[in-house]
C-alpha cells in the first residue's frame, strides 16, 4: 500500500500565512487560558495528600463527602476514579497536622462510613509542600535544559536558523498542549510533565527529518528558491511524517484506552502533542527557518568543507 | 550490484539476538511465593536454622518446593500463597525475635539461567505494591544540638579556668559569651583556643553596647560532619527498624545531603510502618549490681535500688537504678581496633557535661562493671472497643557489659569485644541511641497490592495491543519489508526487556508507557528507510541499488532524529524521580535498541532475502 502514488506537490509554505495565523491564535488562546485559569496541578506539585480507595460496590460520592466532612475534612476533593467503585480523595496540605499522619486519619474516617463495606486502600500519595515546590522548579528547569540542549545540537548539526526553527516548533507544541490541559482543567502531574518532555523529543524527531531533507535538497537541487526547495522537501517526507505519526498514535491510543487511570494524563498529553507536533513540523519549523532567511549558501559550506578536504591531493 | 553484509556482521547480530533472548527469558518464568529468613542483627545465618525450620514445617505436613540457604539468608519456596502464609506463621512463631521472617515473591528462574546471572526485571513499587517514603532529617536541629553542647562545655571550661563571664547562650547559629571587660575575654579566648576540643569552632571577638562578646560559630567542615553524622545515624536507626517489619528487599538510601529514601516492597500497613520507623531510641549507662542475687530477682525479689534487665540473648542481669549518663551526651561512636592489644573496640566521645558525669561516676568504681542499655520507645495503635488507641511501648535491652578499667572522661573505649562485627554492631546501636536529629516524612507513595497487579495487567495489555496494531499495520502497508520491520520490532521488544533485566533497572508504570511509545516510534526508522527505497524505485533505480541507497541515505536522518530524542530522555533521567526515571530509562534503552534492530537487523534480513539475486525484478514494499 502506498499513501501517495507519486510524490505530492502541495504548496505547504504558500499557506504559511494561514498556518502562522492559526498557530498564533492557538498560542494566544493557550496563553490566555494558562494565565487566567492556570493548570490544574496535581499534588506532585502543590503538595498534599491523595488517597485512592476501592469499595466492594458502587458508592455515592455525596455520602463519602458527608463522612469526610463529619471528620473535619470538608476541604477534601472527592471524585470517582475509573469506575464508580473507586474513589479518589485529595486533601490540601494542612498547617499543624503531622502531614504523614493525615492519610491514616482520612482512611480511618472513610472506614467509619456506615454500609460502605470493606474499603481497600489502593494508593496513598503524600507530597510535602517543600518537595512539591522542588518538583515544580526541577520540572521547569528540565524543560529548559532539554530545549537548550536541543538548540545547541541542532545549531551544531545544521545551522542556527534551523535550530531556532525547531525550538520554535517545540515551544509551540508545548504551549498548545499545556493550553489544552489548562482549558479542560485536566490534572497536571509528574507523568504529564514526562509526557511533555517526550513530546519535545518526538516533535523534534519529526522536524529533524524534514530539515535533513531540506539540507540535502539545498545541496542537490541547483535551482529553486529556498521556499520551493523547502516545499519539495516537505512533500518528499510527507508520507513518512504521516506514517510515523499514525503508528505512534496507534500505540498512544492503545495506552489511552487500556493503560488505566494512572497513565491517562500521560496518554492524553501525548495524544495532543503528537497531533500538534506533526502539524508543527510541517508548518511551523520550516516557516520559522524561512522567515529567518535561510538560504542555500548557509548550508553549503558545512557540507563542502569536509568534501573538499577529502578531495585534496 | 549486490547487497551483502560481511560475515562478522551476521555473527554479531546473531550473538546479540541470542544474548537478548537468554537474558529476556527469566521474565517468562514468573515468581514463586516464598518465605525469607534472615538474621535480625548479625550478617551470618547459622546453618542449624535449616533443621529447625524443616522440622517445624514437617510436623504440620508442609513441604516447601525448594529450600535455598546462602549463609546470609534462607529462602523457602511454596506452591501457592495459602501454604506460604501458613508456613510464614509457623516459622515466625518458632524462631522468635532473633530473625527477620518475611514474605517474598522469589523469581522462579531455572538454575541454568541463574548460573548465567540472568534475572527477571526489577519491578517498581507501583507495579508490585508497597511503600515509598522520602524522609528529611532536620539539620537545623542537629546543628543546634551541637551548639547547645558547646554552651555546657564552655561554662565548665571557663569555670575551671577561673575566667569570669556574664552569660553564655546559643544565639541562632552561634554561641555567644558575654564579658564585662576585654581582659576576661582575652583570657577566655586563650583558654578555649588552647584546647583541642574546640577545633571545630571559629571564634570572633565583638563589642556591642558596652559589652564584650566572644562569638563561636561552627566551621564549614564541622557542619558537614555533623550533618553527615545525623544522616548516617538516622539511616542506621531506620535499618534496624525496617528489619523488624519483615520486609524481603527493603531499600534504605541516602538521597542528597539531608534526605533518606525508604522503600518497602509488599508492605501494605503504612500506619504500622510509620509507627515502627518513627520509634525513638536512647541509651543508658548503668552500673551493674554485682552483689544482688539475679536468680532471686528473676523470681520476683529485686533488691531495692536495683532493676532487673535482660540482655539480647535473654539472660537476666541486675543493674543499679541510678543512671550514669544517657545517650543524649554521646557525640560520636565508632568501631575500630585498639592500638595496644589489637582487639576490636568501640570508641565513644561524650560532650562536656556527659564527660563530667561519667568521670564522677567512674572515679569510685574502677574495677566494677558498667552496662549499656538500649531503649526503644515505640508507639502502637491498637483497636480497643472499635476505637484506635495509641499506646507507647518501651523496650529495654542490655547491649554490652564491660569492666571499668580507669576513670572515664570525654573519650573512652569499650574493648574486649569478640569480633569486629560485634564492635560494629555495638557502635551502630550507640550511634542510634545518641541524641538524634528529628526526621520527618516529606513524601509518601503507597500502592496497594490490587492496584499493583492492576497496573501490571493494564500495562502489559496496552503494550500487547499497541504492538499488535503496529505489526498488523506494517505488514499491511509494506508487505514483505513490513514483515522484516515486524521482526525487528519484536526483537526490539525482546532486547529492551533483556537490557532492563541485565541492568536490573526498575520497571515502573511510566516505564511500561515508555516501552509502548518506543514500539510506536521504533518503526519510524524503518518507515524512513522504506519510504526512501520507494522513492529510489520511483526515480527508476534498480531494486538492489534502491535498497542500498534507501538504507544509506536514511541513516544520517535516523541518527539525528534519535540523538535528539535521546537528549530529551537524558534530561528527563537527570531530573526525574522514581517513576519518571523509569520512563526515561525505557525510552533511552528503546531508542538505542531500536536503532540496532531497525537498521542492522532489517538490513541483514533484506540482504539475506534479496541480496544474492543478481536479477531482482520487484521488491515487496
Amino acid at each position: 500500500m502506498q499513501l501517495f502514488k507519486k510524490t505530492t506537490a502541495i504548496d505547504f509554505l504558500g499557506a504559511r500565512k494561514v498556518a502562522t495565523s492559526l498557530s498564533v491564535v492557538l498560542i494566544i488562546a493557550a496563553l490566555i487560558s494558562l494565565f487566567f485559569r492556570g493548570l490544574n496541578f496535581g499534588i506532585d506539585f502543590t503538595g498534599g495528600t491523595l488517597i485512592e480507595v476501592g469499595y466492594p460496590q458502587s458508592v455515592d460520592l455525596v455520602e463519602v463527602r458527608k463522612t469526610l466532612a463529619a471528620h473535619g475534612f470538608d476541604d477534601a476533593i472527592v471524585q470517582h476514579f475509573g469506575t464508580s467503585r473507586e474513589v479518589l480523595v485529595r486533601v490540601p496540605p494542612r498547617e499543624g497536622v503531622n502531614s504523614a499522619e493525615l492519610s491514616t486519619q482520612i482512611l480511618d474516617a472513610l472506614r467509619q462510613q456506615p454500609d460502605a463495606g470493606e474499603i481497600k486502600m489502593r494508593r496513598v500519595e503524600f507530597v510535602g509542600p517543600q518537595v512539591g515546590e522542588e518538583l515544580t522548579n526541577d520540572g521547569g528547569l528540565a524543560m529548559l535544559y532539554a530545549l537548550i540542549g536541543i538548540l545547541i545540537y541542532v545549531a551544531l548539526r545544521f545551522e542556527y536558523r534551523f535550530a531556532v526553527g525547531s525550538v520554535a516548533a517545540l515551544v509551540h507544541d508545548v504551549i498548545i498542549t499545556l493550553g489544552v490541559f489548562s482549558l479542560l482543567q485536566l490534572n497536571f502531574d509528574l507523568t504529564v510533565l514526562a509526557a511533555i518532555l517526550a513530546i519535545i523529543g518526538y516533535s523534534l524527531n519529526d522536524t529533524i527529518v524534514v530539515f535533513d531533507r531540506i539540507r540535502e535538497n539545498f545541496i542537490k537541487l541547483r535551482t529553486g528558491t529556498p521556499m520551493e526547495v523547502m516545499n519539495v522537501s516537505i512533500n518528499q517526507t510527507l508520507a513518512r511524517t504521516l506514517m510515523t505519526s499514525f503508528t505512534t498514535l496507534l500505540v498512544v491510543v492503545a495506552l489511552f484506552l487500556f493503560g488505566g487511570e494512572l497513565i491517562h494524563g500521560f496518554a492524553t498529553a501525548l495524544l495532543i502533542g503528537i497531533i500538534v507536533g506533526t502539524y508543527s513540523s510541517i508548518y511551523v519549523a520550516s516557516s520559522a527557518a524561512l522567515a529567518l532567511g535561510v538560504s542555500k549558501t548557509d548550508l553549503m559550506p558545512v557540507e563542502k568543507e569536509g568534501a573538499e578536504q577529502d578531495d585534496l591531493p | 550490484m549486490m547487497n551483502q553484509y560481511p560475515l562478522w556482521k551476521y555473527l554479531l547480530i546473531a550473538v546479540i539476538v541470542i544474548a537478548g533472548v537468554i537474558y529476556a527469558l527469566p521474565n517468562l518464568y514468573g515468581e514463586d511465593p516464598a518465605v525469607q529468613i534472615s538474621p535480625a542483627r548479625s550478617e551470618q545465618l547459622d546453618a542449624s536454622i535449616q533443621q529447625r525450620v524443616n522440622s517445624v514445617l514437617e510436623q504440620k505436613g508442609i513441604t516447601p518446593l525448594r529450600t535455598e540457604y546462602t549463609g546470609q539468608r534462607m529462602l523457602l519456596r511454596f506452591s501457592d500463597t495459602e501454604v506460604q502464609l501458613k508456613a510464614y506463621d509457623l516459622i515466625r512463631d518458632a524462631l522468635g525475635n532473633g530473625y527477620t521472617v518475611a514474605l517474598n515473591l522469589a523469581p522462579a528462574t531455572p538454575g541454568w539461567l541463574q548460573s548465567m546471572n540472568a534475572k527477571p526485571m526489577y519491578l517498581g513499587l507501583d507495579l508490585r505494591g508497597g511503600v515509598h517514603f522520602l524522609m528529611e532529617v532536620d539539620m537545623a536541629v542537629a546543628l543546634n544540638q551541637a551548639l547547645e553542647r558547646y554552651v555546657g562545655d564552655f561554662r565548665s571550661a571557663l569555670r575551671e579556668g577561673k575566667v569570669r563571664y556574664l552569660t553564655i547562650a546559643r544565639e541562632g547559629s552561634r554561641v555567644e559569651i558575654k564579658f564585662r571587660d576585654p581582659g576576661q575575654r582575652e583570657a577566655a579566648l586563650a583558654l578555649l583556643t588552647k584546647s583541642a576540643d574546640y577545633d571545630d569552632l571559629d571564634f570572633a571577638e565583638e563589642e556591642e553596647g558596652g559589652a564584650y562578646y566572644l562569638r563561636a560559630t561552627l566551621k564549614e567542615a564541622a557542619q558537614r560532619e555533623i550533618k553527615r553524622f545525623a544522616l548516617q545515624q538516622n539511616i542506621t536507626t531506620l535499618r534496624n527498624r525496617v528489619n523488624e517489619l519483615g520486609v524481603a528487599e527493603p531499600v534504605i538510601q541516602q538521597q542528597g545531603q539531608e534526605r533518606i529514601v525508604v522503600q518497602l516492597p509488599g508492605v501494605q500497613d503504612t500506619a504500622r510502618a510509620k509507627e515502627i520507623l518513627g520509634a525513638t531510641a536512647t541509651l543508658e549507662f548503668r552500673l551493674v549490681d554485682e552483689r544482688g542475687d539475679v536468680q532471686a530477682a528473676v523470681a520476683g525479689r529485686v533488691p531495692p535500688g536495683s532493676r532487673l534487665y535482660y540482655d539480647r540473648d535473654g539472660r537476666p542481669i541486675l543493674l543499679k537504678r541510678q543512671v550514669i549518663i544517657t545517650g543524649d551526651y554521646i557525640t560520636d561512636a565508632s568501631s575500630g581496633i585498639e592500638q595496644q592489644t589489637g582487639s576490636p573496640a568501640v570508641f565513644i566521645t561524650l560532650d562536656g557535661k556527659g564527660a563530667r558525669m561519667m568521670s564522677n561516676a567512674t572515679r569510685d568504681n574502677v574495677g566494677k562493671s558498667m552496662a549499656v542499655v538500649f531503649i526503644e520507645i515505640k508507639s502502637e495503635t491498637r483497636m480497643v472497643d472499635g476505637k484506635p488507641v495509641k499506646t507507647k511501648k518501651k523496650v529495654e535491652e542490655v547491649i554490652n557489659v564491660a569492666v571499668i578499667r580507669d576513670q572515664l572522661g570525654k573519650r573512652f573505649q569499650i574493648s574486649g569485644l569478640d569480633s569486629t562485627r560485634e564492635a560494629r554492631d555495638l557502635a551502630l546501636l550507640l550511634r542510634a541511641g545518641a541524641l538524634a536529629a528529628p526526621i520527618e516524612i516529606v513524601e509518601e507513595r503507597t500502592i496497594g497490592p490490587s492496584l499493583g497487579q492492576d497496573n501490571i495487567d493494564k500495562g502489559v495489555r496496552s503494550v500487547v495491543i499497541g504492538f499488535v496494531l503496529v505489526l498488523a499495520f506494517m505488514a499491511f502497508w509494506y508487505r514483505g519489508f513490513g514483515l522484516m520491520a515486524n521482526l525487528a520490532l519484536t526483537l526490539n521488544l525482546v532486547l529492551i526487556v533483556a537490557v532492563l533485566s541485565m541492568l536490573q533497572a526498575t520497571l515502573t508504570l511510566p516505564g511500561i508507557a515508555g516501552i509502548v511509545l518506543t514500539v510506536g516510534m521504533a518503526v519510524d526508522a524503518n518507515v524512513l528507510i522504506f519510504e526512501r527505497i520507494r522513492e529510489e524505485l520511483r526515480n527508476g533505480n534498480t531494486p538492489q541499488s534502491s535498497i542500498d541507497a534507501g538504507y544509506g541515505k536514511a541513516f544520517s536522518t535516523i541518527a539525528d532524529a534519535n540523538i535528539t530524542t535521546l537528549l530529551a530522555a537524558l534530561v528527563l533521567f537527570g531530573f526525574g524521580t522514581g517513576p519518571i526515571k523509569g520512563f526515561a530509562v525505557t525510552l533511552s534503552i528503546g531508542i538505542v535498541t531500536s536503532m540496532f534492530t531497525a537498521i542492522m537487523v532489517t538490513r541483514a534480513v533484506a540482504n539475506l532475502v534479496y541480496g544474492r539475486q543478481r536479477r531482482l525484478g520487484k521488491l515487496s514494499i
